[in-house]
Protein backbone atom coordinates (compact mmCIF):
# COMPACT_ATOMS: atom_id res chain seq x y z
CA UNK A 1 0.00 0.00 0.00
CA UNK A 2 2.29 2.59 0.78
CA UNK A 3 4.50 3.84 -1.77
CA UNK A 4 8.08 4.74 -2.20
CA UNK A 5 8.63 8.58 -3.63
CA UNK A 6 11.82 9.60 -5.58
CA UNK A 7 11.96 13.37 -6.49
CA UNK A 8 15.35 14.36 -8.94
CA UNK A 9 15.76 18.09 -9.99
CA UNK A 10 12.45 19.74 -8.79
CA UNK A 11 12.15 23.44 -9.40
CA UNK A 12 9.34 25.43 -8.56
CA UNK A 13 8.34 28.23 -9.71
CA UNK A 14 5.26 30.97 -9.33
CA UNK A 15 5.12 32.98 -12.17
CA UNK A 16 8.74 34.00 -12.90
CA UNK A 17 9.86 33.64 -9.69
CA UNK A 18 12.04 30.42 -8.62
CA UNK A 19 10.34 29.70 -4.95
CA UNK A 20 12.17 25.90 -4.37
CA UNK A 21 15.34 25.45 -6.42
CA UNK A 22 17.03 22.04 -7.52
CA UNK A 23 15.25 19.67 -4.79
CA UNK A 24 16.49 15.55 -5.00
CA UNK A 25 15.44 13.21 -2.53
CA UNK A 26 13.94 9.73 -1.46
CA UNK A 27 10.79 9.36 0.55
CA UNK A 28 10.80 5.93 1.85
CA UNK A 29 7.48 3.91 2.32
CA UNK A 30 6.65 2.98 5.79
CA UNK A 31 8.08 5.98 7.29
CA UNK A 32 7.59 9.19 8.88
CA UNK A 33 9.82 12.27 6.88
CA UNK A 34 9.42 15.67 8.28
CA UNK A 35 10.57 18.87 6.53
CA UNK A 36 11.72 21.34 8.89
CA UNK A 37 12.80 24.85 8.44
CA UNK A 38 11.85 28.26 8.47
CA UNK A 39 9.03 30.18 7.18
CA UNK A 40 8.88 30.92 3.68
CA UNK A 41 11.78 28.88 2.77
CA UNK A 42 9.58 26.55 0.46
CA UNK A 43 9.08 23.50 2.71
CA UNK A 44 5.02 23.76 1.92
CA UNK A 45 5.36 24.43 -1.59
CA UNK A 46 7.34 21.59 -2.21
CA UNK A 47 5.12 19.15 -0.43
CA UNK A 48 2.09 20.48 -2.49
CA UNK A 49 4.23 19.37 -5.60
CA UNK A 50 4.62 16.16 -4.18
CA UNK A 51 0.35 15.32 -4.89
CA UNK A 52 0.22 18.11 -7.91
CA UNK A 53 -2.06 20.47 -5.40
CA UNK A 54 0.40 23.46 -6.53
CA UNK A 55 -1.35 23.69 -9.09
CA UNK A 56 -4.36 24.72 -8.09
CA UNK A 57 -2.66 28.13 -7.47
CA UNK A 58 -2.29 30.82 -10.61
CA UNK A 59 0.89 30.66 -11.65
CA UNK A 60 2.58 27.56 -10.34
CA UNK A 61 4.25 25.40 -11.80
CA UNK A 62 7.24 22.98 -11.28
CA UNK A 63 10.02 21.47 -13.41
CA UNK A 64 11.58 17.89 -12.47
CA UNK A 65 10.83 14.78 -12.09
CA UNK A 66 8.39 12.90 -9.33
CA UNK A 67 8.40 9.21 -9.11
CA UNK A 68 5.56 7.53 -7.08
CA UNK A 69 7.39 4.15 -7.29
CA UNK A 70 7.00 3.64 -10.81
CA UNK A 71 4.89 6.33 -11.97
CA UNK A 72 5.87 10.05 -12.71
CA UNK A 73 3.18 11.74 -11.70
CA UNK A 74 4.12 15.10 -14.25
CA UNK A 75 3.92 12.68 -17.28
CA UNK A 76 1.32 14.35 -19.53
CA UNK A 77 -0.67 11.11 -19.64
CA UNK A 78 -1.34 11.18 -15.92
CA UNK A 79 -4.73 12.58 -14.53
CA UNK A 80 -4.14 15.17 -11.39
CA UNK A 81 -7.28 13.90 -10.13
CA UNK A 82 -6.18 10.26 -9.79
CA UNK A 83 -2.36 11.37 -8.19
CA UNK A 84 -4.03 13.33 -5.91
CA UNK A 85 -6.79 9.77 -4.68
CA UNK A 86 -2.97 8.33 -4.56
CA UNK A 87 -1.13 11.18 -2.65
CA UNK A 88 -3.45 12.39 0.08
CA UNK A 89 -3.51 15.37 1.89
CA UNK A 90 -4.07 17.01 5.27
CA UNK A 91 -3.95 20.68 6.17
CA UNK A 92 -2.43 23.41 8.41
CA UNK A 93 -6.13 24.28 9.43
CA UNK A 94 -8.70 21.56 9.28
CA UNK A 95 -11.16 21.71 7.21
CA UNK A 96 -14.15 19.59 7.62
CA UNK A 97 -17.04 20.55 5.29
CA UNK A 98 -19.19 22.86 7.67
CA UNK A 99 -22.54 21.50 5.89
CA UNK A 100 -21.61 17.64 6.16
CA UNK A 101 -22.13 15.74 8.77
CA UNK A 102 -19.43 13.54 10.68
CA UNK A 103 -20.45 10.29 8.62
CA UNK A 104 -20.46 12.40 4.88
CA UNK A 105 -17.11 13.78 5.27
CA UNK A 106 -15.19 10.82 5.99
CA UNK A 107 -17.30 9.18 2.98
CA UNK A 108 -17.05 12.24 1.05
CA UNK A 109 -13.90 10.80 -1.04
CA UNK A 110 -14.60 7.49 -1.10
CA UNK A 111 -18.04 8.47 -2.71
CA UNK A 112 -16.23 10.13 -5.70
CA UNK A 113 -14.30 7.18 -6.98
CA UNK A 114 -17.47 4.16 -5.88
CA UNK A 115 -20.87 6.05 -6.53
CA UNK A 116 -22.82 2.78 -6.16
CA UNK A 117 -21.45 2.26 -2.69
CA UNK A 118 -23.54 -0.09 -0.54
CA UNK A 119 -24.80 1.25 2.88
CA UNK A 120 -23.08 -1.70 5.00
CA UNK A 121 -20.06 -0.87 3.01
CA UNK A 122 -19.68 2.53 3.27
CA UNK A 123 -20.84 2.20 7.32
CA UNK A 124 -17.57 0.09 7.27
CA UNK A 125 -15.66 2.15 5.81
CA UNK A 126 -16.33 5.03 8.27
CA UNK A 127 -15.74 3.05 11.14
CA UNK A 128 -12.32 2.00 10.02
CA UNK A 129 -11.52 5.20 8.84
CA UNK A 130 -12.39 6.68 11.92
CA UNK A 131 -10.96 4.25 14.03
CA UNK A 132 -7.61 4.61 12.17
CA UNK A 133 -7.61 8.04 13.28
CA UNK A 134 -8.22 7.13 17.05
CA UNK A 135 -11.43 9.09 16.71
CA UNK A 136 -14.46 6.58 16.41
CA UNK A 137 -14.93 6.11 20.31
CA UNK A 138 -15.37 9.79 20.40
CA UNK A 139 -17.81 10.69 17.80
CA UNK A 140 -19.71 6.87 17.24
CA UNK A 141 -23.20 8.92 19.14
CA UNK A 142 -22.98 11.54 16.94
CA UNK A 143 -21.70 10.56 13.53
CA UNK A 144 -24.98 12.33 11.94
CA UNK A 145 -23.94 16.06 13.79
CA UNK A 146 -22.36 18.52 11.63
CA UNK A 147 -18.51 18.14 11.60
CA UNK A 148 -18.14 21.67 12.47
CA UNK A 149 -19.19 21.13 15.92
CA UNK A 150 -16.23 19.11 17.06
CA UNK A 151 -13.07 20.54 19.00
CA UNK A 152 -10.19 21.55 16.88
CA UNK A 153 -8.30 18.49 17.53
CA UNK A 154 -11.00 16.33 16.68
CA UNK A 155 -11.60 18.15 13.34
CA UNK A 156 -8.33 17.38 12.35
CA UNK A 157 -8.14 13.65 12.71
CA UNK A 158 -11.56 13.89 10.96
CA UNK A 159 -10.01 15.30 8.56
CA UNK A 160 -7.09 12.82 8.21
CA UNK A 161 -10.09 10.07 8.45
CA UNK A 162 -11.78 11.65 5.14
CA UNK A 163 -7.95 11.68 3.71
CA UNK A 164 -7.51 7.66 4.76
CA UNK A 165 -10.91 6.74 3.64
CA UNK A 166 -9.62 7.30 -0.10
CA UNK A 167 -7.15 4.71 0.62
CA UNK A 168 -4.51 6.57 -0.85
CA UNK A 169 -0.50 5.01 -0.06
CA UNK A 170 1.03 8.30 1.06
CA UNK A 171 -0.18 10.61 2.97
CA UNK A 172 1.24 14.65 3.05
CA UNK A 173 0.58 16.89 6.07
CA UNK A 174 1.36 20.66 5.95
CA UNK A 175 1.38 21.60 9.63
CA UNK A 176 -1.11 19.56 11.18
CA UNK A 177 -1.02 20.24 14.81
CA UNK A 178 0.24 23.90 14.70
CA UNK A 179 -3.68 25.13 15.33
CA UNK A 180 -3.84 22.39 18.12
CA UNK A 181 -3.32 22.39 22.04
CA UNK A 182 -0.66 20.09 23.36
CA UNK A 183 -3.29 17.34 24.04
CA UNK A 184 -4.63 17.20 20.86
CA UNK A 185 -0.82 17.48 19.59
CA UNK A 186 0.20 14.54 21.38
CA UNK A 187 -3.27 12.72 19.97
CA UNK A 188 -2.41 13.80 15.97
CA UNK A 189 1.01 12.61 16.68
CA UNK A 190 0.49 9.19 18.25
CA UNK A 191 -1.76 8.71 15.65
CA UNK A 192 1.18 9.20 12.94
CA UNK A 193 2.82 6.54 14.68
CA UNK A 194 0.68 4.21 13.90
CA UNK A 195 -0.45 4.87 10.79
CA UNK A 196 3.32 4.79 9.07
CA UNK A 197 2.65 0.92 9.26
CA UNK A 198 0.57 1.54 6.43
CA UNK A 199 1.03 4.68 4.68
CA UNK A 200 4.03 6.90 3.25
CA UNK A 201 4.09 9.96 5.50
CA UNK A 202 5.32 13.38 5.13
CA UNK A 203 5.17 16.02 7.61
CA UNK A 204 5.24 20.17 7.53
CA UNK A 205 6.12 21.11 11.09
CA UNK A 206 7.70 24.48 12.66
CA UNK A 207 8.21 22.72 16.00
CA UNK A 208 11.43 20.67 15.92
CA UNK A 209 10.28 18.91 18.79
CA UNK A 210 7.68 17.53 17.20
CA UNK A 211 9.83 16.38 13.90
CA UNK A 212 12.27 15.05 16.55
CA UNK A 213 9.63 12.67 18.39
CA UNK A 214 7.94 11.59 15.16
CA UNK A 215 10.14 11.00 12.02
CA UNK A 216 12.39 8.70 10.90
CA UNK A 217 13.99 11.28 8.86
CA UNK A 218 14.30 14.59 8.46
CA UNK A 219 14.71 17.52 5.85
CA UNK A 220 15.78 20.85 6.51
CA UNK A 221 15.25 23.46 3.87
CA UNK A 222 16.31 26.67 4.10
CA UNK A 223 16.73 30.00 2.01
CA UNK A 224 20.39 30.47 0.31
CA UNK A 225 19.55 34.18 1.14
CA UNK A 226 16.69 36.25 1.65
CA UNK A 227 15.16 36.56 -1.82
CA UNK A 228 16.46 33.88 -3.22
CA UNK A 229 14.86 30.50 -3.70
CA UNK A 230 14.70 28.20 -1.17
CA UNK A 231 16.61 24.53 -1.26
CA UNK A 232 17.42 21.10 0.19
CA UNK A 233 20.06 21.98 2.51
CA UNK A 234 20.39 18.55 4.10
CA UNK A 235 18.81 15.09 4.24
CA UNK A 236 19.23 11.86 7.04
CA UNK A 237 17.72 10.31 9.87
CA UNK A 238 16.12 12.15 12.15
CA UNK A 239 18.83 11.56 15.24
CA UNK A 240 21.55 12.16 13.09
CA UNK A 241 20.09 15.47 11.58
CA UNK A 242 19.27 16.82 15.64
CA UNK A 243 22.70 15.80 17.58
CA UNK A 244 25.13 15.80 14.30
CA UNK A 245 24.29 17.37 10.94
CA UNK A 246 26.69 17.41 8.30
CA UNK A 247 26.44 21.25 7.49
CA UNK A 248 26.80 24.19 9.74
CA UNK A 249 23.52 25.97 8.53
CA UNK A 250 21.65 22.70 10.02
CA UNK A 251 23.61 22.85 13.09
CA UNK A 252 22.34 26.71 13.48
CA UNK A 253 19.07 26.02 12.98
CA UNK A 254 18.29 23.40 15.32
CA UNK A 255 20.23 25.06 17.92
CA UNK A 256 18.23 27.83 17.43
CA UNK A 257 21.06 29.88 16.37
CA UNK A 258 19.49 31.51 12.81
CA UNK A 259 21.73 32.15 9.81
CA UNK B 1 -32.13 53.52 26.18
CA UNK B 2 -30.72 57.33 26.10
CA UNK B 3 -27.28 57.30 25.13
CA UNK B 4 -25.85 58.51 28.77
CA UNK B 5 -27.73 55.42 30.73
CA UNK B 6 -25.98 52.71 28.04
CA UNK B 7 -22.67 53.56 26.79
CA UNK B 8 -21.10 51.83 24.44
CA UNK B 9 -18.98 48.42 25.29
CA UNK B 10 -15.31 49.63 25.67
CA UNK B 11 -16.10 53.78 26.30
CA UNK B 12 -15.25 54.08 29.79
CA UNK B 13 -17.86 55.40 32.18
CA UNK B 14 -18.46 58.67 33.15
CA UNK B 15 -15.69 59.52 29.97
CA UNK B 16 -16.01 62.97 28.16
CA UNK B 17 -18.39 63.17 25.73
CA UNK B 18 -17.47 64.38 22.65
CA UNK B 19 -19.87 66.89 20.46
CA UNK B 20 -18.39 65.09 17.24
CA UNK B 21 -19.49 61.42 18.45
CA UNK B 22 -22.96 62.89 20.12
CA UNK B 23 -23.75 64.12 16.43
CA UNK B 24 -22.69 61.17 14.54
CA UNK B 25 -24.05 59.17 16.73
CA UNK B 26 -27.55 61.06 16.62
CA UNK B 27 -27.26 61.25 12.37
CA UNK B 28 -26.98 57.88 12.68
CA UNK B 29 -29.75 56.63 14.59
CA UNK B 30 -31.93 59.29 12.86
CA UNK B 31 -31.30 57.45 9.50
CA UNK B 32 -32.29 54.37 11.33
CA UNK B 33 -35.33 55.63 12.60
CA UNK B 34 -36.06 57.21 9.07
CA UNK B 35 -36.62 53.93 7.41
CA UNK B 36 -38.69 52.62 9.87
CA UNK B 37 -40.77 55.72 9.40
CA UNK B 38 -40.86 55.79 5.65
CA UNK B 39 -41.87 51.86 5.37
CA UNK B 40 -44.66 52.68 8.09
CA UNK B 41 -45.81 55.64 6.47
CA UNK B 42 -45.92 53.84 3.51
CA UNK B 43 -48.05 51.06 4.77
CA UNK B 44 -50.26 53.48 6.65
CA UNK B 45 -50.90 55.26 3.49
CA UNK B 46 -52.23 51.68 1.80
CA UNK B 47 -54.80 50.77 4.11
CA UNK B 48 -55.73 54.01 4.60
CA UNK B 49 -56.77 54.26 1.03
CA UNK B 50 -57.63 51.42 -0.38
CA UNK B 51 -60.14 50.50 2.95
CA UNK B 52 -62.89 52.73 1.52
CA UNK B 53 -62.91 50.82 -1.63
CA UNK B 54 -62.85 47.40 -0.04
CA UNK B 55 -65.70 48.02 2.48
CA UNK B 56 -67.91 49.24 -0.49
CA UNK B 57 -66.28 45.89 -2.23
CA UNK B 58 -69.71 44.16 -2.76
CA UNK B 59 -67.17 40.91 -4.54
CA UNK B 60 -64.36 38.76 -2.17
CA UNK B 61 -61.72 40.94 -2.63
CA UNK B 62 -59.22 37.84 -2.67
CA UNK B 63 -61.61 35.42 -4.58
CA UNK B 64 -62.65 37.27 -7.13
CA UNK B 65 -61.03 37.96 -10.69
CA UNK B 66 -63.42 40.76 -12.23
CA UNK B 67 -62.35 44.46 -11.99
CA UNK B 68 -65.01 46.99 -11.87
CA UNK B 69 -64.47 49.42 -9.69
CA UNK B 70 -64.59 52.83 -11.38
CA UNK B 71 -67.95 53.38 -10.50
CA UNK B 72 -69.87 55.73 -7.26
CA UNK B 73 -71.60 52.57 -5.95
CA UNK B 74 -71.58 48.93 -5.25
CA UNK B 75 -68.08 48.19 -7.08
CA UNK B 76 -66.81 44.43 -7.65
CA UNK B 77 -63.92 43.98 -8.05
CA UNK B 78 -60.95 41.33 -6.80
CA UNK B 79 -57.06 40.79 -6.76
CA UNK B 80 -57.20 37.01 -7.70
CA UNK B 81 -56.52 37.04 -11.33
CA UNK B 82 -53.42 39.63 -11.08
CA UNK B 83 -52.20 38.09 -7.70
CA UNK B 84 -52.19 34.82 -9.66
CA UNK B 85 -50.91 36.37 -13.28
CA UNK B 86 -48.19 38.03 -11.17
CA UNK B 87 -46.80 35.54 -9.16
CA UNK B 88 -47.09 32.80 -12.35
CA UNK B 89 -44.80 35.39 -14.39
CA UNK B 90 -42.20 35.60 -11.26
CA UNK B 91 -42.19 32.13 -10.79
CA UNK B 92 -41.44 31.40 -14.74
CA UNK B 93 -38.43 34.21 -14.61
CA UNK B 94 -36.75 32.55 -11.44
CA UNK B 95 -37.32 28.93 -12.75
CA UNK B 96 -35.49 30.08 -15.67
CA UNK B 97 -32.74 33.05 -14.57
CA UNK B 98 -31.52 30.61 -11.47
CA UNK B 99 -30.27 27.57 -13.51
CA UNK B 100 -28.74 29.92 -15.86
CA UNK B 101 -27.57 32.74 -13.21
CA UNK B 102 -25.51 29.73 -11.16
CA UNK B 103 -24.16 28.69 -14.30
CA UNK B 104 -22.92 32.12 -15.37
CA UNK B 105 -21.01 33.13 -11.70
CA UNK B 106 -19.67 29.23 -11.59
CA UNK B 107 -18.07 29.88 -15.32
CA UNK B 108 -16.74 33.18 -14.17
CA UNK B 109 -15.96 31.99 -10.97
CA UNK B 110 -14.15 28.97 -11.43
CA UNK B 111 -13.93 28.01 -15.24
CA UNK B 112 -13.31 31.50 -16.96
CA UNK B 113 -9.64 32.41 -18.26
CA UNK B 114 -9.23 35.98 -15.51
CA UNK B 115 -9.22 38.18 -17.92
CA UNK B 116 -12.52 37.05 -19.64
CA UNK B 117 -14.49 36.32 -16.12
CA UNK B 118 -13.75 40.25 -15.37
CA UNK B 119 -15.17 41.36 -18.78
CA UNK B 120 -17.88 38.42 -18.20
CA UNK B 121 -18.83 39.79 -14.55
CA UNK B 122 -18.80 43.71 -15.90
CA UNK B 123 -21.13 42.63 -18.81
CA UNK B 124 -23.62 40.61 -16.80
CA UNK B 125 -23.68 43.79 -14.00
CA UNK B 126 -24.16 45.88 -17.62
CA UNK B 127 -28.05 43.93 -17.78
CA UNK B 128 -28.78 45.25 -14.59
CA UNK B 129 -28.54 49.01 -15.81
CA UNK B 130 -30.54 48.49 -19.06
CA UNK B 131 -33.97 50.76 -17.99
CA UNK B 132 -36.90 48.29 -17.71
CA UNK B 133 -38.97 50.12 -20.78
CA UNK B 134 -35.81 49.40 -22.85
CA UNK B 135 -36.35 45.61 -21.91
CA UNK B 136 -39.93 46.53 -22.87
CA UNK B 137 -39.60 47.77 -25.86
CA UNK B 138 -36.99 44.62 -27.18
CA UNK B 139 -39.60 41.98 -25.95
CA UNK B 140 -42.48 43.19 -27.71
CA UNK B 141 -40.33 44.64 -30.94
CA UNK B 142 -38.23 41.88 -30.98
CA UNK B 143 -38.41 39.03 -28.60
CA UNK B 144 -42.32 38.56 -29.52
CA UNK B 145 -42.33 37.90 -33.14
CA UNK B 146 -39.26 35.65 -32.86
CA UNK B 147 -41.41 33.77 -30.37
CA UNK B 148 -44.39 32.96 -32.25
CA UNK B 149 -43.38 29.95 -34.29
CA UNK B 150 -42.15 28.94 -31.08
CA UNK B 151 -45.00 29.10 -29.55
CA UNK B 152 -46.88 27.32 -32.51
CA UNK B 153 -44.40 24.87 -32.47
CA UNK B 154 -44.79 24.10 -28.99
CA UNK B 155 -48.99 24.11 -28.71
CA UNK B 156 -48.52 21.87 -31.21
CA UNK B 157 -46.00 19.22 -29.79
CA UNK B 158 -46.56 19.91 -26.49
CA UNK B 159 -50.03 20.94 -26.50
CA UNK B 160 -51.04 17.40 -24.61
CA UNK B 161 -49.45 19.37 -21.40
CA UNK B 162 -52.45 21.75 -20.11
CA UNK B 163 -49.07 24.81 -20.09
CA UNK B 164 -48.78 24.45 -23.61
CA UNK B 165 -51.89 24.07 -24.78
CA UNK B 166 -52.82 25.22 -27.91
CA UNK B 167 -54.07 27.53 -30.01
CA UNK B 168 -50.46 29.68 -28.98
CA UNK B 169 -51.13 33.33 -29.28
CA UNK B 170 -50.89 35.29 -32.99
CA UNK B 171 -48.46 38.18 -31.29
CA UNK B 172 -46.46 36.03 -28.55
CA UNK B 173 -47.69 38.73 -26.20
CA UNK B 174 -48.12 36.11 -23.30
CA UNK B 175 -47.31 35.46 -19.91
CA UNK B 176 -44.42 33.20 -21.07
CA UNK B 177 -43.00 35.95 -22.72
CA UNK B 178 -43.32 38.54 -19.70
CA UNK B 179 -41.55 36.18 -17.90
CA UNK B 180 -38.64 35.23 -19.99
CA UNK B 181 -38.34 39.42 -20.52
CA UNK B 182 -38.05 38.79 -16.71
CA UNK B 183 -36.06 35.81 -16.34
CA UNK B 184 -33.46 38.46 -18.30
CA UNK B 185 -33.60 41.27 -16.02
CA UNK B 186 -33.32 39.20 -12.69
CA UNK B 187 -30.46 37.00 -13.76
CA UNK B 188 -27.71 39.98 -13.46
CA UNK B 189 -29.00 40.01 -9.53
CA UNK B 190 -28.75 36.28 -9.11
CA UNK B 191 -25.79 36.31 -10.78
CA UNK B 192 -23.79 38.54 -8.78
CA UNK B 193 -25.18 37.15 -5.42
CA UNK B 194 -24.22 33.98 -6.29
CA UNK B 195 -21.23 34.68 -7.78
CA UNK B 196 -20.27 36.88 -4.57
CA UNK B 197 -20.85 33.80 -2.42
CA UNK B 198 -18.74 31.43 -4.70
CA UNK B 199 -15.77 33.88 -4.56
CA UNK B 200 -16.32 33.71 -0.56
CA UNK B 201 -15.98 29.46 -0.57
CA UNK B 202 -13.16 29.17 2.19
CA UNK B 203 -9.74 27.85 0.08
CA UNK B 204 -9.09 24.80 2.85
CA UNK B 205 -12.61 23.73 1.58
CA UNK B 206 -11.74 23.75 -1.93
CA UNK B 207 -8.04 22.51 -1.46
CA UNK B 208 -10.08 19.79 0.99
CA UNK B 209 -11.98 18.58 -1.84
CA UNK B 210 -9.29 18.74 -4.23
CA UNK B 211 -7.10 16.94 -2.53
CA UNK B 212 -8.92 13.83 -1.84
CA UNK B 213 -9.01 13.49 -5.62
CA UNK B 214 -11.96 15.23 -6.62
CA UNK B 215 -12.14 16.57 -10.25
CA UNK B 216 -13.51 20.59 -10.52
CA UNK B 217 -17.17 19.63 -10.82
CA UNK B 218 -16.74 17.24 -8.03
CA UNK B 219 -15.28 19.91 -5.81
CA UNK B 220 -17.68 22.49 -6.68
CA UNK B 221 -20.20 19.82 -5.74
CA UNK B 222 -18.90 19.07 -2.42
CA UNK B 223 -17.32 22.43 -1.47
CA UNK B 224 -18.69 25.30 -3.15
CA UNK B 225 -22.31 24.43 -3.68
CA UNK B 226 -23.01 23.69 0.00
CA UNK B 227 -21.37 27.12 0.96
CA UNK B 228 -23.25 28.84 -1.99
CA UNK B 229 -26.91 27.52 -1.29
CA UNK B 230 -27.91 30.04 1.03
CA UNK B 231 -25.81 32.88 -1.35
CA UNK B 232 -28.21 31.41 -4.23
CA UNK B 233 -31.48 31.48 -2.40
CA UNK B 234 -30.53 34.70 -0.99
CA UNK B 235 -29.83 35.98 -5.02
CA UNK B 236 -33.00 34.29 -6.22
CA UNK B 237 -35.40 35.53 -3.75
CA UNK B 238 -34.02 39.48 -4.40
CA UNK B 239 -34.34 38.35 -8.34
CA UNK B 240 -38.09 37.07 -7.05
CA UNK B 241 -38.71 40.34 -5.48
CA UNK B 242 -37.74 42.42 -8.35
CA UNK B 243 -39.67 39.62 -10.64
CA UNK B 244 -42.99 40.76 -8.57
CA UNK B 245 -42.51 44.21 -8.67
CA UNK B 246 -41.47 45.05 -12.23
CA UNK B 247 -43.76 47.07 -14.04
CA UNK B 248 -43.23 48.65 -17.18
CA UNK B 249 -42.08 45.93 -18.76
CA UNK B 250 -44.53 43.31 -18.45
CA UNK B 251 -47.28 46.27 -19.31
CA UNK B 252 -45.72 46.84 -22.16
CA UNK B 253 -45.47 43.04 -23.68
CA UNK B 254 -48.60 41.80 -22.02
CA UNK B 255 -51.97 41.59 -23.60
CA UNK B 256 -54.12 41.45 -20.64
CA UNK B 257 -57.05 40.01 -19.52
CA UNK B 258 -58.20 39.96 -16.14
CA UNK B 259 -58.62 35.26 -15.68
CA UNK B 260 -56.49 33.24 -13.92
CA UNK B 261 -55.40 30.98 -17.08
CA UNK B 262 -52.22 28.28 -16.39
CA UNK B 263 -52.18 28.61 -20.13
CA UNK B 264 -48.61 29.99 -20.92
CA UNK B 265 -49.16 30.41 -24.74
CA UNK B 266 -52.09 32.32 -24.89
CA UNK B 267 -53.10 35.81 -24.00
CA UNK B 268 -54.51 36.15 -20.38
CA UNK B 269 -53.29 36.74 -16.91
CA UNK B 270 -52.10 40.70 -15.97
CA UNK B 271 -49.43 41.32 -13.02
CA UNK B 272 -50.33 43.96 -10.31
CA UNK B 273 -47.88 46.08 -10.91
CA UNK B 274 -48.83 46.86 -14.76
CA UNK B 275 -52.33 46.33 -13.85
CA UNK B 276 -51.87 49.35 -11.65
CA UNK B 277 -49.94 51.02 -13.90
CA UNK B 278 -52.27 50.86 -16.71
CA UNK B 279 -55.82 51.18 -15.03
CA UNK B 280 -54.54 54.12 -13.02
CA UNK B 281 -54.91 57.15 -15.43
CA UNK B 282 -58.79 55.80 -16.47
CA UNK B 283 -59.91 55.29 -12.64
CA UNK B 284 -62.50 56.86 -11.47
CA UNK B 285 -64.74 56.59 -8.28
CA UNK B 286 -63.80 53.37 -6.23
CA UNK B 287 -60.89 52.53 -9.15
CA UNK B 288 -58.08 54.53 -7.56
CA UNK B 289 -58.57 53.33 -4.09
CA UNK B 290 -59.43 49.83 -5.44
CA UNK B 291 -56.12 50.05 -7.71
CA UNK B 292 -54.01 51.06 -4.13
CA UNK B 293 -55.60 47.84 -2.32
CA UNK B 294 -54.13 45.78 -5.09
CA UNK B 295 -50.84 47.53 -4.01
CA UNK B 296 -51.58 46.91 -0.83
CA UNK B 297 -51.28 42.59 -2.24
CA UNK B 298 -48.32 43.30 -3.76
CA UNK B 299 -46.98 45.06 -0.92
CA UNK B 300 -47.83 42.00 1.21
CA UNK B 301 -46.30 39.59 -1.34
CA UNK B 302 -43.28 40.85 -1.64
CA UNK B 303 -42.86 41.34 2.09
CA UNK B 304 -43.22 37.90 2.66
CA UNK B 305 -41.17 37.08 0.20
CA UNK B 306 -38.28 39.20 1.09
CA UNK B 307 -38.68 37.72 4.83
CA UNK B 308 -38.60 34.50 3.78
CA UNK B 309 -35.11 35.01 1.72
CA UNK B 310 -33.81 36.24 4.94
CA UNK B 311 -34.68 33.30 7.16
CA UNK B 312 -33.35 31.12 4.59
CA UNK B 313 -30.11 33.01 4.44
CA UNK B 314 -30.01 33.29 8.48
CA UNK B 315 -30.54 29.52 8.68
CA UNK B 316 -27.71 28.99 5.91
CA UNK B 317 -24.88 31.06 7.55
CA UNK B 318 -25.65 29.59 10.71
CA UNK B 319 -25.19 25.87 9.75
CA UNK B 320 -22.17 26.80 7.75
CA UNK B 321 -20.15 28.24 10.68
Amino acid sequence: MAKRIDVSGLHVYYGDFLAVEDVSMTIEPRSVTAFIGSSGCGKSTFLRTLNRMHEVTPGARAEGKVLLDDMDIYSPDVDPVMVRSEVGMVFQKANPFPTMSIYDNVIAGARLNNKRMKKSEADDLVEESLRGANLWEEVKDRLNKPGSGLSGGQQQRLCIARATAVKPSVLLMDEPCSALDPISTLAVEDLIHKMKEDYTIVIVTHNMQQAARVSDRTAFFNLSAPGKPGKLVEMGETNKIFTRPDKQETENYITGRFG
Amino acid sequence: MTMTDAPEAGTPPRGKRRIGDTVFAGLARGSGILILVILAGVAAFLVIQAWPSLRANTANFFLETGWDPNVRENPSFGVAALAFGTVLAAAIALLLATPVAIGISLFIVFYAPRRLAAVLGYLVDLLAAIPSVVYGLWGIGFLAPQLVPVYSAAARHLGWIPLFAGPASTSARTILTAGIVLAVMVLPIITAMSRDVFHQVPQGHREAALAMGATRWEMIRLAVLPFGRSGIVGGAMLGLGRALGETMAVAMILSPSLAISWNLLQSGNQTIAAHIALQYPEATGYGVSALIAAGLVLFAITLVVNMGARYIVARGSKESR
